[in-house]
């Protein structure tokens, strides 16, 4: 008889801190204890906390256990699973970062007590290879009572009333991008789940579609209901296999259930989806462009309109949303659009999943009501900057955003704030930067990620980019001038105004953002000649203070270009700055700090 | 499937399996599993607590402890409601946890005559 549920997150975060091994391990110690009748390990979705993973979880009792390794499994099933007592060194723990205390009931950690699960509902809590525990937690009932007493209108008014909007970037209202796309006449329409995620540091696409890819079949269905199509396509990347193995399995148990191809639940809507791979580009996330990789062209983006709505794949109306949109809709169709509606700000409704990254303590995934302010979620639930850094700025929207700073923390995120501040939801990334991190840098970082991206189709992105690349790289190396930063500024518009698609549009918006909210560290550069986070190394110079150095020679033995020299007990050590690589090697090892950058 | 109604009935039986991972229970009940439980019996116990809690569908959470330090007393069962109050069953078999589960669990009645109490009044 079974009596204990072991969850161990199999999403990729965790996957590649080994759960996979730790899952067999687990089976093994079982039989080993003869316990394997009474505990069932279920491999699951991303828990959010990434940073602590892999994670496993023990029900009924509600124990959660971080940076489980293979060599543990053994403690946890002879100390917990077979004598009940819980392993204390293991145990999940969160640091309150206000009063440095040690939180160990997890659910009211700020962590998780902030968040509200809508689209992660069952990330973490269902087994995603199996389509009965999605079942056992709602799954397909809406998608039922839809084809069972709704119309498609009732279909879109109810989301439409929600108030949902895109999850991807531009926050367009899904139920009138549906209505859209049911007015339009034709003999085929489509219904495409946009899976191609390809901000960096944003992975809650592919969370979702690990843990709970069921979620987004049935709200394609909903969707294709709605607008009356018979045909889907999640358009989604290669590089994410286990992602793209789960829905292979979620639409076979789908179609074995009858819950996807002909006349489902017996209502006569026939219904069935198809896998397209991506190569990751990340233009063909741009709708256009991926309509076109679709359809087995080249992905380049087309001018609009005429909008996908009206000719989209095969020239037929077709609606495309986000993975994140879709996980929502069954929930608004169960629980009714003046539930959703209530939650988040007037004209943002909902939760919004980020992805928290960079310099931040808890590194993961977070779902937050919308109109949670960003210093909620970076110090409550993030934890703050680790090692006690000073918060310096974080970047929102991907490559197509900008960058917040300590003066935007109380704002209540939603999507108009985000744009009026110079920034943008975008699909959630929000990266973290510390003092630590130069402004000018982190431009170049998002520029030499646009130049790679661009598909050369257009001249403003194709070029623009690319000398706005070599401007900051100028920059950086301090080769700028004030001259060089006017016309740097300029050709910024430039781009923006005259690109053919939201790439291009968007590609200056990461130098526009630093300059607006940091000039004083473009000026730094290119006047003082000084990188003040000392990131940028021609800007860079290392000195040993004679004073302090007690000639121990670990700098020397430390360089790998021999360019300090001293004699160990004798004499005090130098760089020759001739020689000297800047790689830092000599500071990170210097236990005197005796050694300073300039 | 062919209807709604086969994927209701469909989620009845697979909310079953899934209740396991609830654990906000009303009742939440402990078995004392340290070296003293398991001799004393605790693991026929325990079986037999998960069993009934199978059978009416997971009324409460049946989960295991170290030892509760009255070693004597052993097989120990402890129920928690949710107010945090308990009560201790002592001298536990498997039938005795089968009726302690029908009264305490299923009809909110404390089995008086297997509690810490009243073998502690017999004692004396």
């Amino acid at each position: 008889m079974e009596r204990i549920n072991v969850l161990i997150c199999a999403g990729t975060g965790c996957s590649s801190s080994n759960s996979a091994l730790i899952y067999d391990k687990f089976q093994e110690v079982l039989i080993k204890y003869g316990l394997q009748d009474e505990v069932k390990v279920v491999k699951t979705g991303c828990f959010g906390l990434c940073q602590k993973g892999p994670i496993v979880a023990v029900h009924p009792d509600g124990i959660y256990y971080s940076h489980v390794k293979v060599d543990d499994v053994e403690t946890i099933v002879s100390e917990h699973l077979y004598k009940g007592r819980v392993v204390k060194s293991l145990e999940l723990s969160d640091i309150d970062y206000k009063t440095q205390e040690k939180i160990v009931d997890i659910a009211s950690s700020p962590f998780y007590a902030k968040q509200k699960r809508i689209a992660l509902r069952n990330c973490g809590v269902i087994n995603p290879e199996n389509i009965n525990e999605y079942i056992a937690r709602d799954g397909y009932m809406a998608l039922g009572m839809v084809l069972q007493s709704y119309t498609p209108l009732q279909v879109i008014e109810t989301i439409e009333k929600s108030g949902l909007r895109g999850r991807g970037g531009g926050g367009f209202p899904t139920g009138r991008k549906w209505r859209f796309a049911a007015q339009e006449e034709a003999d085929e329409k489509y219904v495409i789940c946009n899976a191609d995620e390809g901000d960096p540091g944003a992975f809650m696409d592919r969370s979702i579609l690990e843990g709970d890819p069921h979620a987004v079949l049935e709200a394609m269905a909903i969707a294709a209901y709605a607008i009356g199509a018979h045909k889907g396509y999640i358009y989604i990347r290669a590089e994410y296999p286990i992602a793209v193995g789960r829905l292979r399995i979620a639409i076979s148990q789908a179609r074995e259930l009858g819950l996807l191809g002909d006349n489902i639940l017996g209502s006569g809507f026939n219904f069935d989806i198809e896998i397209r791979l991506g190569a990751g580009a990340f233009v063909c996330g741009e709708e256009t462009a991926l309509i076109a990789s679709i359809e087995g062209k080249r992905g380049n983006p087309v001018p609009k309109p005429p909008f996908p709505a009206k000719s989209g794949v095969w020239g037929k109306p077709t609606i495309i949303n986000n993975v994140e949109t879709l996980a929502n809709v069954a929930q608004i169709i169960l629980n009714g659009d003046d539930w959703f509606a209530s939650i988040g700000t007037e004209k943002s409704k909902g939760t919004k999943v980020f992805a928290l990254g960079g310099k931040i303590s808890n590194t993961g995934l977070v779902e937050i009501p919308m109109g949670t302010t960003l210093r909620e979620v970076i110090y409550d639930i993030g934890g703050g900057c680790p090692n006690g850094k000073r918060f310096k700025a974080v970047q929102t929207g991907g490559p197509s955003g900008g960058c917040l700073t300590e003066n935007d923390l109380d704002v209540p995120i939603d999507y108009d704030n985000l744009i009026e501040r110079g920034s943008m939801m975008g699909s959630g990334g929000m990266i973290v930067l510390d003092e630590d991190n130069c402004m000018v840098d982190v431009a170049r970082f998002y520029l030499e990620f646009i130049v790679d991206e661009s598909c050369g189709k257009c001249t403003p992105c194709r070029v623009g980019t690319k000398r706005l690349l070599e401007m900051l790289t100028k920059i950086c190396k301090g080769e700028g001038t004030m001259e060089l930063l006017n016309e740097m500024e300029e050709l910024c518009y430039h781009i923006k105004n005259n690109s053919l698609c939201g790439l291009g549009q968007s590609a200056a918006n990461p130098v526009l953002s630093t300059l607006k909210n940091f000039r004083e560290e473009y000026l730094a550069h290119i006047v003082d000649k000084k990188c003040p986070a000392h990131v940028c190394k021609s800007l860079l110079t290392y000195k040993i203070d004679p004073e302090k150095c007690r000639k121990c020679s670990l700098c020397a033995r430390n360089c790998p270009v021999g360019a300090i020299s001293g004699v160990a007990g004798q004499t005090v050590f130098s760089i020759d700055t001739e020689k000297c690589i800047k790689c830092g090697a000599c500071f990170n090892n210097c236990r005197f700090d005796a050694i300073s950058r300039v | 499937m062919k209807s709604l109604e086969e994927l209701k009935k469909l989620k009845e039986t697979a909310g079953k399996e899934m209740e396991l991972r609830d654990s906000n229970k009303r009742y939440r009940v402990l078995v004392g599993m340290g070296t003293c439980g398991i001799a004393a019996g605790a693991r026929p116990v325990l079986n037999r607590l998960v069993e009934e809690a199978a059978k009416h569908d997971y009324p409460c959470v049946v989960s295991q402890t170290g030892c509760i330090g009255l070693c004597k007393y052993e097989p120990i069962v402890e129920v928690f409601d949710r107010e945090g109050d308990k009560t201790t069953y002592v001298y536990v078999d498997a039938e005795k946890a089968a009726a302690i589960f029908d009264s305490h669990i299923l009809h909110n009645k404390v089995a008086e005559e297997y509690t810490l109490d009243a073998e502690e009044r017999k004692g004396k």
